[in-house]
């Protein structure tokens, strides 16, 4: 929490009770507890708690319409947990300040280390310790006096080799004193360690930008589409849509989607998962603008249709009865596909059908629709398949004032019963309404009549632009690369340095040091000293003579950074 | 229409019960090793209490070939590098590991004739998904053991293993069947695959971190001039080998973590149209992998390394099993295909 307050201090005044540190000392202050480390793992862990009331509590982005009936169900705690925002936790101005400040924080620390990187990466390896032996891998070899004057190796030539072999590893190197008595080589490796952390930590803010960029520039709708009806892209076309910050009616391309057919396939094979959904298929006819050619396009889940800037999503289907509803004058007042929501697998579905041009009163209808109509032993029809090999109409009606005339917004799958009188329903005397496919009932009083005309199918979509999508992607798989890189690239330093023995032996001696935690240095060290051996040893036939006696065991449990040189390697 | 081989799908639920006998009784002898190797050492330290011993023998039965424990200060413990040393034999644990290789493979058996059952790959519900994860759990501790010697973890991985494969029959049981629409995806095979690999090296790691804090409690203890509790835990290494070991694997995990995150979310905007949108089970994978996050950065952060940084590997692997159980049975979301 302190570095919340000291943070908001920044815009606005000093904090009095901090007077000694003055305006700057205080945000210098605040600026140095932000970025340190173990701030940005308090955030980092804060961020995971924070995201975990998402899951608990229902979210207006995910479904607004579980939130207003959460919001019903629970008068008293619900307008707290609103207040504390807790069904928008995502967009919430604790879940924000918690993020922004943890990108703050990342910025803070990323920044000092890519300038201190690109110094480092420009700077010659750290000089040679004076004691090698100090280092965590550390070994020695010998030259025999013969084999040296033979093949012409001195201190100097040796270091040369040396050098050649560690860059031909990857190492940048260094040669000191090449013309001392004791020269050397350092050698570094491993810089896209550091380079890797400083993309994977810029990739995440390229990731939130893109993020933002989208909900600024992009815009998503829903459409139903049912089976011979076209949607054509403007606004008024959507059932639901949902504006990015800086959208504009002219983001729109008017093109169309015709549903030709919508084709399913269920599993009757098994007796375990009966009806359980195979395939979706939904044939289309686009056209990218009122004057273009007709194209026939296949939509299936998993399987969008880019048209327009746009990308079409397959996301639900159903049924929709065509029926005609007659009024107590004669008049056709609804005629035409009613789309049912499915309530479960089997495609019982709720219809909910409203007549507000009937006269002399208006008409409401509310039940279910079934695919395969049964009934069971009490009586009460259920759906036994999802195909329609009995569809059945089961409904009750009413009349009355439907409440529509008033101009309030009301959802057309839900229906008001408050102002309106019960005609018929399964618990009445004269039962509720039940329609074969083809059958016409005629409401009681006179009121009027229904007829269940035919039967469609239709396909619900989710039509998305995203501008900022490519570049969320394009930043995700730089923060995966920069990720491996900088887990597994081992940073290490090697140092190989030579001298003539008086009797006319050339020694090596060479030592290793890695930056952090490393398992691997050893096996680099025997890496390193395999290479350095065969090189000096390389005619077969001189072997014999020429004993190289490399004494390659590694100072186990040397602590590193002992020495003066090396010191701020353990920082 | 593609049909599903039921009686194959019989056969591999008889595999998968072969397989569960085998690992019980693997697990046994597991912990037979660990109660018979702790009583041997305990009786070499006896007999050297009473100065029956040479002043050497204390350096072989107390290390068990190990040069760092036999130092005087700390209290035994395996070597650190956790190789297989000329110790004494244990022969518990290898019958233990020899049972858990043939487990290993009835069980690979039975995952995979669940697969051609189905004629796909077989992580398509909870059953194939926890099934395939232990699996891939054996296989890792097995490929592990073949490099350290880690028959000191052999007990809790196992039993793991056998939870894993109780809850997966008992609790999360679904005949063999085809895919719905929605999973029709070869994101199917990259996002799921990876997801159990890591959450297999998530639970590797669980279990040492687990050790690790008993160890160093255990440590502490002895440092303190306490006595000795857990006498078993003189067959696991040190406190702080574990740490290293464990954040080893703990990194490969994370970034096939991170790897799973953005393929959900490729997958994610090729079925829904959004590559992230705060789903239920999209909301437990962001908490893991800030939680694993955390314990990455943890050990750079003075303060945060040993005790501290493996509660939070454990509180990243609690995290997981309530993804996998609570959040797929109990929370309503996108990702509800349990088949439960």
């Amino acid at each position: 929490m302190v570095n919340k307050d000291t943070a908001r201090t920044k815009g606005t005044q000093p904090d009095a009770a901090l007077p000694a540190l003055g305006f700057t000392g205080t945000l210098r202050w605040a600026w140095k507890q932000l970025t340190s480390m173990r701030i940005a793992l308090f955030l980092l862990l804060l961020l995971a708690v924070a995201a975990v009331p998402g899951s608990l509590f229902p979210q207006r982005s995910a479904n607004p319409a579980v939130v207003t009936t959460y919001l019903q169900d629970h008068p008293d705690s619900g307008p707290i947990l609103d207040w504390f925002q807790l069904f928008d936790v995502y967009s919430s101005v604790w879940f924000s300040s918690i993020y922004l400040l943890l990108f703050i924080s990342l910025i803070g620390c990323v920044t000092p280390r890519a300038i201190a990187h690109a110094r480092a990466v420009r700077a010659k390896p750290p000089a040679t310790p004076r004691r090698l032996s100090r280092m965590p891998v550390y070994g020695t070899l010998e030259i025999p006096a013969a084999r040296a004057s033979g093949a012409a190796i001195t201190p100097a030539s040796a270091v040369a080799d040396a050098a050649a072999l560690l860059k031909k590893r990857g190492y940048r190197v260094d040669v000191r004193d090449a013309d001392g008595d004791r020269p050397s080589v350092a050698a570094e490796r491993g810089f896209s360690k550091e380079l890797g952390n400083l993309v994977f930590h810029s990739s995440l803010i390229g990731v939130l930008v893109s993020v933002a960029v989208g909900g600024l520039f992009g815009y998503n709708g829903q459409k139903v589409i049912v089976e011979g009806d076209t949607f054509v892209n403007t606004l008024v076309g959507y059932d639901a849509f949902t504006p990015g910050t800086n959208f504009s009616d002219d983001q729109l391309e008017p093109y169309s989607i015709r549903l030709d057919a919508f084709d399913v396939q269920f599993d009757r094979a098994q007796e375990s998962h009966y009806g359980q959904p195979l395939d979706f298929t939904a044939s289309l006819t686009t056209q990218d603008g009122p004057d273009a050619e007709p194209k026939k396009q296949t939509l299936k889940v998993n399987a969008p249709v880019d048209i327009g800037g746009t990308s079409v999503y397959l996301v639900g289907n159903g049924y929709a009865p065509v029926i005609t509803v007659r009024d107590g004058e004669g008049n056709i007042a609804v005629q035409g596909p009613v789309v049912t929501i499915p309530s479960d697998g089997l495609y019982t579905s709720l219809a909910v059908i409203k007549a507000p041009d009937a006269r002399p009163e208006q008409l409401g209808f509310v039940g279910f629709f079934l695919p395969t109509a049964f009934v069971d032993e009490k009586g009460v029809s259920f759906s036994r398949d999802p195909d329609p090999f009995n569809p059945q109409l089961n409904l009750n009606s009413y009349a009355g004032d439907l409440g529509l005339d008033g101009g309030e917004p009301k959802n057309v799958y839900v229906l008001d019963t408050d102002n309106l009188t019960e005609l018929n329903s399964r618990n009445s005397d004269n039962g509720g309404i039940v329609l074969g496919l083809g059958e016409t009932y005629d409401l009681p009083e006179g009121k009027g009549s229904i007829t269940f005309d035919g039967l469609k199918r239709y396909i619900a979509v989710d039509i998305h632009h995203d501008p900022a999508q490519v570049g969320a992607l394009v930043f995700s798989v730089l923060a995966l690369a920069g990720l491996s890189a900088s887990l597994f690239i081992g940073r290490r330093r090697a140092w190989v340095r030579t001298g003539e023995h008086p009797d006319g032996r050339v020694l090596v001696e060479y030592g290793l040091l890695a930056r952090g935690e490393d398992p691997r240095l050893p096996a680099e060290g025997a890496a390193v000293e395999k290479l350095l051996t065969s090189h000096w040893l390389a005619h077969p036939d001189k072997a014999g003579e020429n004993q190289l006696q490399p004494a390659g065991a590694p100072a186990a449990g040397t602590g590193a950074g002992t020495d003066g040189d090396n010191g701020k390697d353990n920082e | 229409m593609k049909s599903v081989n039921t009686e194959l799908g019989a056969t591999s639920e008889l595999f998968m019960l072969l397989a569960s006998i085998a690992y019980v009784v693997a697990l046994i002898f597991f912990v037979l090793d660990l109660v018979k190797s702790s009583r041997t050492i305990g009786a070499v330290e006896a007999r050297l209490a009473a100065g029956q011993v040479p002043a050497q023998a204390k350096v072989l039965a107390g290390a068990r070939g190990g040069a760092s424990a036999a130092a005087p200060a700390g209290p035994a413990t395996a070597d650190t590098s956790m190789d297989y040393s000329a110790g004494p034999r244990r022969s518990s644990a290898r019958i233990a590991v020899a049972l858990t290789v043939v487990a290993t493979v009835i069980h690979g058996a039975a995952v995979l004739t669940r697969g051609i059952a189905a004629g796909r790959v077989p992580w398509g519900n909870m059953y194939e998904f926890c099934t395939t994860g232990a699996l891939v759990v054996s296989l890792i501790f097995l490929i592990t053991l073949t490099r350290k010697d880690l028959r000191f973890v052999g007990s809790f991985v196992i039993g793991l293993v056998v939870i894993m494969l109780c809850a997966a029959t008992v609790g999360f049981a679904t005949p063999v069947a085809n895919l719905i629409p929605a999973l029709q995806s070869y994101w199917l095979i990259v996002h799921v695959s990876i997801a159990v690999a890591s959450s297999a090296l998530f639970t590797l790691t669980f279990a040492m971190s687990v050790l690790q804090l008993i160890q160093s409690s255990r440590e502490a203890r002895i440092a303190a001039g306490g006595p000795d509790k857990a006498g078993f835990m003189r067959l696991v290494p040190p406190a702080l080998s574990l740490e290293n070991l464990s954040y080893r694997l703990n990194a490969i995990a994370f970034v096939g973590w991170t790897f799973t995150l953005i393929a959900g979310a490729i997958w994610a905007e090729a079925a829904w149209g959004r590559y992230w949108g705060w789903d239920t089970k999209e909301v437990w994978t962001f908490v893991i992998w800030t939680v694993y996050a955390g314990y990455l950065h943890a050990r750079a952060t003075k303060g945060w390394t040993g005790t501290r940084a493996a509660w939070l590997s454990i509180v990243g692997y609690l995290c997981i099993v309530f993804n996998f159980t609570i959040v797929n049975i109990y929370f309503s979301g996108l990702h509800s295909y349990s088949g439960v």
